[in-house]
C-alpha cells in the first residue's frame, strides 16, 4: 500500500499537470524561420516538465526581436528597456526569491548596451536562467553591426564591411568571478536546445546560455546558412548535454569536463569549431539573493518598532 | 587676570575649521551634541573639501562645521555671518573669509604655533592673514593649541580637536561633564586609552579657556520635557525610509547622497530590508523597479548626475505604472559641477527629464525634520497612484544637522503581507478608472493575473498597441493621476499675512532662511509674506487665490537665472529660476526670481536686503548686516 506522502505526490501531480497551452499567450509575431520560435517552444516545454504554475514564473526581457518573448509566454512578463533586463531580474529575485525567473536578451541587448549589467550579473550569480538569442545582428532596428557580427560582414552601419573581430562572449563569461553555468547551443539543433535549456533550468545559480540563431531576414547567410555549414564540436560528458547520434553529422564530439574551470576557459576561447554543450558548471557558487536573505532578519512588528526606537535613541539628545 | 566678561546672547554662530583630517568635524559634532543636550536649538552645516587629501595648509584643505546655536528650541537654517571662528591654521581661517561666511567683527581663536613655525612661509602667511582680519575689525585670540595638546599626548593631530572643543565649552559657558559624556559616546568603539586621552584633552582645553579667555558667552538653553533628536537630513531620510516601510534600497555611490545609504546600510537588515549597491546608477534604479514590480516597496537614492543616468528607467516606471520613490539629494551642476555643495537645479529635470510625456510626482522636504516624514507620504502616493515619486532633498539638508522633536514611531503601521489572492475574473493590468486614471496593480504570483508589463504603448489589457486612439488614452490616463492627486492636496499656507506688497515663493531647504528674512522684514513694518511649496508636481491647489493677494511675487531659489543687468539680457531672452519658470507658465503672472548659485545656503540677511530692495528703500529700515557678502577681496 502506498504511503500518504506518495499518494499526495501522485494526487497533486495528477491535478496540477499542465499542458503546453497553459504557457501560451499571444500568437508570436516573429518572422517566419526565425529561431526565436524554437526557443519559445523549448521554454514552454521546460515549464511544463517542471510543472510550474504560470503565475509563479517571471520572464524578463530587454528590447530587440527576441525580447518580445514575454508577450508570447503565459507567465508574468516584463518587457523592459534596451540592455536592462538583468537589473530588473535581479530586483525580482532579490525581493521574491520564490519566483523562478527567466531572462531573454539579444546579442546587442546583452553584450553591447547591457554589457556592464551582464558582467555584474554573472558575479552576483542570481538564481535565474539567462538566455541570449544571438543572431549576430541588430535586427529589430533593421541590420546594424552587433558585437558578434563576423569580421568583414556588411551591415547598414558597416556597408563596406565590419572593422573588428567579433566579441567572444563565452571567454568573457568564463573570465568572470563567480561564473556558475555556461552553455552554448543553436536553434538549428532543436533537441540539443531543449536539453540545454532543461539543464540550465535545473542549475542553481545564474545559468548563462548563448543560443546561436540565424536571422532569416537580415543575416540569412550567418552561421553557414543557418547551421548547414557551420563548424561545431559537441562537448561530451556523462553529466553534460546529451549528444544525440543524429547530431554527429553536424560535428564531432570532444570529451570535456565541465567541472574544471581551466578546461572550460580553454574551450571557451576556441570559436572555430564553435563549442556546443555545457562548458562549465559549479552548483556550489552561492546565489546573491540567498546570501542577502540569509543575512537579513525579519522581525515581527513589535520587534520592528522596538528596533526603530533603538535606532532613534542613537540620535536622541534629550 | 581679571574676571572674564560674560555676554548673554539669544543666538550665536561659530565655525570650526582645520586641515582635512585634523578632526574639526569631530570637534564640531561633539560641540553640537553638547549644545543640543543642553536644550539649545541648532542647525549645523558641514564645511567639506572636495578632495579626500587636499594639500595641507591651503584654503582648499579647510574642513569643519558651522554651528548656529540659539536660545529658542527650533532653528531652521544656517543663519547669517559667523560670530566666532576657531581655526587650526590661518589658511583654514582665510577660506572662511573667502567663502563670505564671517562677520567683520568676528572673534577669531587660532592656533599660535604658526607664528614661530620653522617654515618661514607659514610664519609670513600667518601674520598677513591675521593682519587682514584685524584691519577688518576682527578680534584675534591666539591660543597655544599645539603646545598645550603636546603636554598631554605625543601626536598633536590626534587630539588637538578635543582640546578645541574643550575650549569652546569654556567659551560658551557649557558644562564640561556633559561634554566629556558626549565625547565618551562619540568614541564608544575606540580603545579605553583613546577615550581617556580625548576626555583629558577636552578638560585641558576647558581649563585653558576658563583661565585665559577674557570674554565668554552664554546662549541660554531652556530644557523641555519633549524628547529631541539631532541628526542630518540624510540620516533622517534613512530612518524615515525604515519607518515608512521600505524594503529595498538600490543605489550607486554619489555625493552628497551616499551617506543616506550608509545610514540605511547600518541598520536595514535588522528591519527586513536590503541596501543593494548596484554596478551603476542605471542598474540601481532597475533593481528597485524589479523589486517593486514583484511587490516590494523600493527606493533608489542618487544626486543630479545619477538622475540623468536614470532617466530612461524613470520613463519605464511611468509607462509601466510601477510604484517607485527616487530621492535626489541635489548638488551643484551641470555635469560634475560642485559635488559637495548645495544647489536646487534639478527641479525641471525631475519634472520633465524623461523622454516622452512622463508625468511624475515631485516633492521637496524643507527641513531635516521633514526628511524623516516625507518618505511615508511618498510611499503612499507611489503605491496608491502607481506612480514615480521624486523627493528632492539637497546638500544643505543632507549634511546639516537640526534638533527636532523625536518622532513617535510607536504606531508605525504594520507591513501587510503581499496579497497573492487570485485576480478577479477579467482583471486587467491597467484597469484605469476613466475619471482618475487609477488602477489596481497585479503582482507576480497572483493566479489569473498573468500578463506582460511592457514599456511599449499599451491599452487596459496591457498589450502593446500603436494606434492613435489608444496612444492618446494611455497618455491621458497617466496624466489624469496627477490631477487626481492634486485634488487631494491642501493649499499651502502663507507665512505672514495672506495679503501684502510682496510674496516670496520657495521650495526645499531655503524655507528657513526665507521665513526668517520675512520675519525680520515684518518686524520692521514691511508688507511681505512667504510661501513654501512641498509639492512641485502636481502644483498644489490655491496658488491663483494666494497670488492674487500680493502686488509683487518672486521666487527664491538656489539655481541659475540671468540677471537683468547682464549684457544682452532682455525680457525676450532672460532665463528665470526653475520654479519661477514653472509658476509663470502655470499662472501667466509676471513672477520674478531671486535665483543664484553661490554653492551655499542663502543667509536670511541677504534675502532681507532683497526684500528691502524690492519694496523700495523705505526710510528708517536698516539692514541688520553691516557687511553683506564679503567676497574674498
Amino acid at each position: 500500500m502506498s504511503t500518504l506522502a506518495e499518494l499526495c505526490v501522485i494526487e497533486s501531480g495528477a491535478v496540477e499537470a499542465h499542458s503546453l497551452d497553459d504557457y501560451e499567450s499571444e500568437k508570436p509575431r516573429w518572422c517566419k524561420g526565425c529561431g526565436d520560435h524554437g526557443v519559445l517552444a523549448s521554454l514552454q516545454r521546460v515549464l511544463r516538465k517542471n510543472n510550474l504554475e504560470p503565475e509563479n514564473v517571471v520572464s524578463v526581457s530587454g528590447i530587440g526581436c527576441s525580447s518580445r518573448l514575454p508577450h508570447y509566454l503565459n507567465t508574468y512578463g516584463f518587457h523592459g528597456i534596451h540592455g536592462r533586463a538583468l537589473p530588473i531580474a535581479t530586483g525580482v529575485r532579490l525581493s521574491r526569491p520564490e519566483l523562478p525567473v527567466v531572462v531573454i536578451m539579444g546579442d546587442g541587448d546583452c553584450f553591447s548596451i547591457g554589457g556592464n549589467h551582464w558582467l555584474h550579473a554573472i558575479r552576483y550569480n542570481i538564481n535565474a536562467v539567462v538566455l541570449v538569442l544571438d543572431n549576430e545582428v541588430y535586427a529589430l532596428t533593421k541590420m546594424q553591426v552587433s558585437p558578434t557580427t563576423p569580421d568583414g560582414w556588411k551591415t547598414k552601419t558597416t556597408p563596406r564591411g565590419t572593422y573588428l573581430q567579433p566579441m567572444n562572449p563565452l571567454s568573457i563569461v568564463m573570465g568572470m568571478t563567480n561564473v556558475s553555468f555556461l552553455a552554448q547551443t543553436a536553434t538549428w539543433l532543436p533537441a540539443h536546445l531543449d536539453e540545454t535549456i532543461e539543464k540550465a533550468w535545473d542549475h542553481h545559480g545564474l545559468s548563462f546560455v548563448r543560443i546561436l540563431q540565424r536571422c532569416p531576414v537580415f543575416m540569412p547567410k550567418a552561421f553557414g546558412d543557418g547551421g548547414l555549414n557551420f563548424p561545431v564540436v559537441f562537448l561530451e560528458h556523462e553529466d553534460g548535454i546529451p549528444v544525440h547520434p543524429l547530431l554527429l553529422k553536424r560535428g564531432e564530439t570532444q570529451a570535456h569536463n565541465h567541472c574544471d574551470i581551466n578546461e572550460a576557459q580553454r574551450v571557451a576561447v576556441n570559436v572555430d569549431p564553435a563549442p556546443m554543450g555545457l562548458l562549465y558548471q559549479d552548483p556550489d557558487v552561492p546565489a546573491y539573493e540567498e546570501i542577502r536573505w540569509n543575512r537579513q532578519d525579519r522581525p515581527d512588528h513589535q520587534t520592528f518598532i522596538q528596533r526603530l526606537d533603538a535606532a532613534l535613541d542613537r540620535y536622541t539628545v534629550s | 587676570m581679571s574676571r572674564p566678561r560674560l555676554v548673554r546672547l539669544p543666538e550665536h554662530i561659530v565655525e570650526i575649521v582645520s586641515d582635512a583630517g585634523e578632526g574639526a568635524q569631530k570637534a564640531a559634532i561633539a560641540f553640537a551634541q553638547l549644545c543640543a543636550k543642553a536644550g539649545n536649538g541648532l542647525w549645523t552645516v558641514e564645511i567639506i573639501p572636495s578632495e579626500i587629501q587636499p594639500p595641507p595648509h591651503t584654503t582648499a584643505s579647510a574642513s569643519g562645521n558651522r554651528i548656529r546655536l540659539a536660545e529658542r528650541s527650533r532653528v531652521t537654517n544656517a543663519g547669517n555671518l559667523a560670530n566666532v571662528v576657531l581655526a587650526f591654521n590661518e589658511m583654514a581661517l582665510l577660506s572662511r573669509l573667502e567663502a563670505g561666511s564671517l562677520a567683520d567683527d568676528v572673534l577669531v581663536l587660532i592656533d599660535d604655533q604658526w607664528a614661530t613655525h620653522d617654515n618661514e612661509q607659514y610664519r609670513l602667511s600667518y601674520r598677513d592673514v591675521l593682519d587682514r582680519f584685524r584691519s577688518r575689525g576682527a578680534t584675534i585670540v591666539e591660543i597655544p593649541m599645539e603646545h598645550e595638546t603636546l603636554r598631554h599626548i605625543e601626536e598633536a593631530e590626534r587630539g588637538k580637536n578635543m582640546f578645541a572643543v574643550g575650549l569652546l565649552c569654556a567659551l560658551y559657558s557649557k558644562d564640561l561633564n556633559v561634554l566629556q559624556g558626549v565625547i565618551r559616546g562619540i568614541f564608544e568603539t575606540k580603545t579605553r586609552e583613546v577615550i581617556e586621552a580625548a576626555v583629558k584633552l577636552a578638560g585641558a582645553g576647558y581649563q585653558y579657556g576658563v583661565t585665559h579667555l577674557e570674554q565668554r558667552f552664554e546662549v541660554q538653553a531652556f530644557p523641555t520635557d519633549v524628547s529631541k533628536v539631532a541628526m542630518n537630513g540624510n540620516t533622517a531620510l534613512a530612518l524615515g525610509a525604515v519607518s515608512a516601510g521600505f524594503e529595498l534600497c538600490s543605489m550607486y555611490p554619489i555625493t552628497p547622497a551616499t551617506s543616506a545609504s550608509h545610514a540605511l546600510s547600518e541598520i536595514f537588515e535588522d528591519f527586513g530590508g536590503f541596501v543593494h549597491q548596484a554596478e551603476d546608477e542605471i542598474a540601481a534604479i532597475g533593481v528597485a523597479i524589479g523589486a517593486s514590480y514583484a511587490g516590494k516597496t523600493a527606493l533608489t537614492i542618487t544626486s543630479g548626475p545619477g538622475m540623468a543616468l536614470k532617466t530612461e528607467f524613470q520613463g519605464l516606471a511611468v509607462m509601466t505604472e510601477t510604484p517607485l520613490v527616487i530621492i535626489d539629494v541635489q548638488r551643484g551642476g551641470p555635469s560634475t559641477g560642485l559635488p559637495t555643495k548645495i544647489e536646487q537645479s534639478d527641479l525641471l529635470h525631475a519634472i520633465y527629464g524623461a523622454p516622452g510625456d512622463a508625468p511624475k510626482v515631485v516633492m521637496a522636504p524643507s527641513t531635516i525634520e521633514e526628511c524623516f516624514y516625507i518618505l511615508s507620504v511618498a510611499r503612499k502616493i507611489a503605491e496608491e497612484f502607481r506612480m514615480l515619486v521624486i523627493v528632492l532633498s539637497d546638500a544643505n539638508l543632507a549634511t546639516g544637522q537640526q534638533v527636532f522633536d523625536r518622532p513617535d514611531v510607536s504606531d508605525t503601521p504594520r507591513r501587510p503581507p503581499l496579497d497573492l489572492s487570485p485576480a478577479p475574473p477579467g482583471a486587467l493590468p491597467y484597469d484605469w478608472d476613466p475619471t482618475t486614471g487609477l488602477s489596481q496593480r497585479l503582482i507576480p504570483g497572483q493566479p489569473d493575473g498573468m500578463g506582460v508589463t511592457t514599456t511599449l504603448n499599451h491599452d487596459r489589457d496591457g498589450k502593446a498597441c500603436y494606434d492613435a486612439e489608444r496612444n492618446q488614452r494611455g497618455h491621458t490616463m497617466r496624466s489624469r493621476k496627477l490631477a487626481a492627486l492634486q485634488k487631494t492636496l491642501n493649499a499651502p499656507s502663507v507665512h505672514g499675512a495672506p495679503e501684502g506688497d510682496l510674496l516670496l515663493v520657495g521650495w526645499g531647504s531655503t524655507r528657513g532662511a526665507i521665513e526668517e528674512a520675512v520675519d525680520m522684514a515684518r518686524d520692521q513694518g514691511l508688507s511681505v509674506s512667504s510661501l513654501n511649496m512641498q509639492f512641485l508636481s502636481p502644483l498644489p491647489p490655491g496658488l491663483h487665490e494666494i497670488f492674487a493677494g500680493f502686488s509683487q511675487i518672486i521666487t527664491v531659489e538656489l539655481n541659475y537665472s540671468d540677471d537683468w543687468e547682464d549684457p544682452l539680457i532682455t525680457k525676450d531672452n532672460r532665463r528665470y529660476g526653475q520654479l519661477a519658470w514653472m509658476l509663470r507658465a502655470a499662472t501667466l503672472l509676471d513672477i520674478d526670481c531671486y535665483a543664484k548659485v553661490p554653492g551655499r545656503p542663502y543667509m536670511p540677511v541677504e534675502l532681507f536686503d532683497e526684500i528691502k530692495r524690492l519694496l523700495g528703500d523705505q526710510q528708517g529700515i536698516e539692514s541688520p548686516a553691516k557687511t553683506l557678502l564679503a567676497t574674498g577681496e
